[in-house]
């Protein structure tokens, strides 16, 4: 790879780059290997790429950005052909950019935004994004950066996903010293065991986990917080403040008869047998996983398409997605649904399991479902499906994946006293700060939110970890300065 | 930490471990269990607690092989580690003054019996023990609970130690005598557990069982170990492993149990294999 300065060239010029095609492995090769689909962008391609940003005077790419990556001054430093100081730039305010540029939903935030979105197509500034992460990655050039001294504040961190991380990144990157307790026996969460390996390579999350523990954060594996120690054992042992990111670790099933039947799994148990365990490699790992030739992927969401395009890799031949909504509906990113499009996903829309029958040894062997029809919009602005009377219908099936989402985790709601939940059992929180009822203890991710996504839960780690700094240090929250900045985001995002 | 310390054959294939984990141990109580992974490709195994030595830390536990994991695990030697001991994990047999309890255990259905007999014993309870398995030599932890409760019952199904029978036979002889039964704790294989609540079920005599169903996570993120329970869905790792034996749907749990056993197959074969070429080669090169 070579990094050459490009030429400026004129605004008109820039409008006529096309957009850049990643290049992909084949669907019908893909589908037999668990290796990585998209290659990434070359070197030329990106800063190709990297022309069309015609770096607006206000750009509103970076109010849609959960945590306000400058995105022209990244993208101005590709093309300029310094990849690592671009890299450097995007940490600056995101501690995880080889996994976001992978795993955002780009084209819901700062690729919405983007002013080329309008008349032309959005800059891929996710795309670019996982470019200067790999780039710096793969030169074996990621430096930590330069800790200010130590402030003597000792901060927990329960659970290793996507908001604990950048809590934990951005906490010792100001001097505090930062300790992560993890439940599982790697450190990631959902990177790890949820997103499979052709959409986030288990290498990647393991390199920035690598870079926390360089920044001298401390991690504790196989350690359950709630069990082994409650939090207010984590405040005893002179923790100055404790995040909790356990992540929506709670399966959600449909209460359908028959759904204990063998065969039916839910998606966390799915995803976590295939990449956590590695049972795609058994019986070299141990853990097996049970994959027929008929599967059904219950929900539409990114992870649905992570299961249903798992179980093909794993031997499927009619790999079906169920959803009760339409295509339109879908929450899954679009990129998702266009891959497992082209790995020979079947797609059965607004239809919904109503029945399982299983064989004589309890395994599922057909679902019977109903079709549905759209109705009014209900709370979540989406049409609501509306069953059809009398459209039942039966489809034989070997193994079923329940994807529907999750509730949270009972585990430190039930151990700590005072701790406000709402109905769903999420943990509550002021927005401003990520505090909850309890002082001194802050959550953020889906364990607040329910399921949502790797950025979002990015996010709140990035509020949560402003505000610790200041409660470990005695500073109060001025909560008109954290309005105020979110009123400039909000004006940013409306100019659109 | 997770290293063994001590290391006993308690009968065929049947191994007792003592393991150094001592923050676990502190926080353990009577009815929880533990996951076990012995090596970075290893599974995530749910083991029953077979002792806590709260003054040194160590943590017991009985591994009966039945696979490659616990095969692979029962050749572990002292002074090795497990790669993971997570835990304590599940919520802890609820204890209170009951009045006369009995314990039954069953194979490796007996370890796990034994702090609770102690935890029961401890909050004022009148013991009985029954413990039962097909023959002498396989019974295991007689010394253990003999101390642990007021009394201690052996039942052999092939008559060659105690009753004749199974547990059971104890127990209804035990009801038949008259005797006042103000709680059950039965820890075994499925059918065991499903005979117990059968006998206990017109008496009305509180009935509680220990699960252990198929489990990844152990925390309640996967759902794999379900169960239903009261005709609703439970799972064991976070709701349990304890519930209303009554309430228990064994038949489904005993088709949940069986769902990977052609893997588990395919595996433990493969393992034994491997061991005898080795053995093989071993003989040759000497």
């Amino acid at each position: 790879m070579t990094a050459k300065k490009q030429e400026p060239i004129s605004k008109k010029e820039r409008l006529q780059i096309p957009r850049q095609k990643m290049p992909q492995q084949d669907a019908k090769e893909r589908i037999k290997n668990f290796n990585e689909v998209p290659y990434g962008l070359p070197v030329e391609l990106a800063q190709k790429e990297a022309m069309r940003c015609i770096e607006c005077k206000k750009p509103v790419c970076i109010g849609g950005c959960p945590v306000e990556v400058d995105i022209p001054a990244f993208i101005k430093l590709i093309v300029d052909g310094d990849f690592i100081g671009a890299a450097k730039k995007i940490k600056e305010t995101n501690a995880l950019p080889a996994i976001c540029g992978r795993v955002c939903p780009q084209e819901e935030q700062c690729e919405q935004v983007c002013v080329l979105a309008k008349k032309h197509t959005s800059v891929a500034i996710g795309y670019l994004e996982r470019f200067v992460a790999d780039y710096e990655r793969e030169m074996g050039e990621i430096e930590i950066p330069e800790l200010p001294p130590p402030t003597g504040k000792k901060v927990a961190i329960v659970g290793s996903g996507p908001a604990g991380l950048t809590v934990a990144a951005d906490l010792a990157q100001m001097g505090h010293k930062v300790v992560i307790y993890e439940a599982l026996h790697k450190a990631g969460g959902v990177l790890i065991y949820g997103i499979p390996e052709f959409r986030l390579p288990k290498s990647i999350v393991a390199s920035e986990v690598d870079y926390l523990k360089k920044m001298g954060v401390e991690i504790h594996t196989s350690y359950v917080i709630g069990k082994l120690d409650t939090v207010d054992e984590l405040f005893e042992m002179g923790y100055d403040a404790v995040f909790v990111g356990t992540g929506a670790g709670l399966p959600n099933f449909m209460r359908v008869e028959g759904e204990n039947f063998n065969g039916i799994y839910s998606a966390n148990e799915f995803l976590t047998r295939s990449n956590l365990m590695r049972a795609y490699d058994f019986p070299e790992a141990d853990t097996p996983i049970f994959v027929g030739e008929n599967v059904a992927v219950l929900g539409g969401g990114n992870t649905a398409m992570d299961a249903v395009r798992t179980s093909l890799r794993l031997g499927a031949k009619n790999a079906y997605i169920i959803y009760r909504r339409s295509r339109n509906e879908m929450p899954a990113r679009i990129e998702e649904i266009h891959h497992a499009e082209e790995e020979g996903v079947q797609f059965k829309f607004l239809t919904s399991p109503v029945k399982y029958y299983g064989d004589e040894n309890g395994w599922v062997k057909e679902m019977e479902c109903v079709k549905y029809e759209l109705g009014e919009p209900d709370a979540s602005g989406r049409r609501r499906p509306v069953v059809i009377e009398g459209s039942n219908f039966i489809i034989p099936i070997n193994t079923v994946v329940v994807a529907i989402g999750n509730s949270s985790n009972p585990l430190i709601p039930q151990t700590t006293p005072g701790l406000e939940t709402n109905k769903w059992g999420n943990i509550v929180v002021n927005e401003k700060t990520m505090m909850s009822s309890r002082p001194g203890l802050f959550a953020g991710g889906d364990i607040v939110t329910g399921g949502a996504t790797v950025i979002l839960a990015a996010g709140a780690g990035k509020v949560a970890a402003r505000a610790i700094h200041k409660y470990v240090m005695g500073i109060p929250f001025d909560e008109r300065e954290d309005e105020e900045k979110k009123e400039e985001k909000k004006e940013s995002v409306s100019k659109k | 930490m997770n290293k063994i310390l001590a290391k006993k054959e308690l009968c065929e294939k049947v191994h007792k471990f003592r393991i150094e984990a001592p923050h676990l141990v502190e926080k353990a109580k009577a009815g929880q269990f533990v996951i076990l992974r012995e090596n970075e490709t290893g599974e995530r195994v749910p083991m029953s607690i077979g002792g806590l030595d709260k003054e040194n830390g160590i943590l017991t536990v009985v591994i009966q092989e039945v696979g490659k994991t616990s095969a692979s695990m029962n050749r572990m030697k002292v002074g090795d580690s497990f790669s993971d001991v997570v835990g304590p994990l599940g919520v802890p047999t609820h204890i209170e003054k009951f009045g006369n309890c009995i314990c039954i255990g069953g194979g490796v259905g007996i370890p796990p019996i034994y702090p609770i007999a102690q935890a029961l014993k401890e909050a004022g309870n009148h013991v009985t023990t029954i413990i039962g398995a097909r023959t002498k030599e396989l019974l295991i932890y007689e010394k253990e609970l003999s101390e642990a409760s007021d009394e201690l019952l052996i039942s052999t199904d092939d008559g060659s130690y105690g009753t004749h029978g199974f547990v059971t036979t104890v127990l209804q002889k035990l009801l038949d005598d008259g005797k006042e039964v103000n709680f059950v704790m039965a820890i075994g294989p499925v059918p065991m557990m499903k005979a117990v609540v059968n006998t206990t079920r017109k008496p009305k005599i509180k009935t509680f069982v220990s699960l252990n169903p198929i489990m990844v996570d152990g925390t309640g993120m996967c759902g794999a170990c379900r169960v239903t329970v009261g005709g609703r869905t439970r799972f064991a790792c976070v709701d349990g492993p304890d519930f209303d034996g009554h309430e228990v749907d064994f038949d489904e749990m005993t088709k949940r149990l069986k769902m990977y056993v052609r893997y588990e197959k395919r595996a433990y074969d493969k393992f034994l294999d491997n061991e005898k070429c080795r053995l093989k080669k071993q003989v040759e090169n000497t």
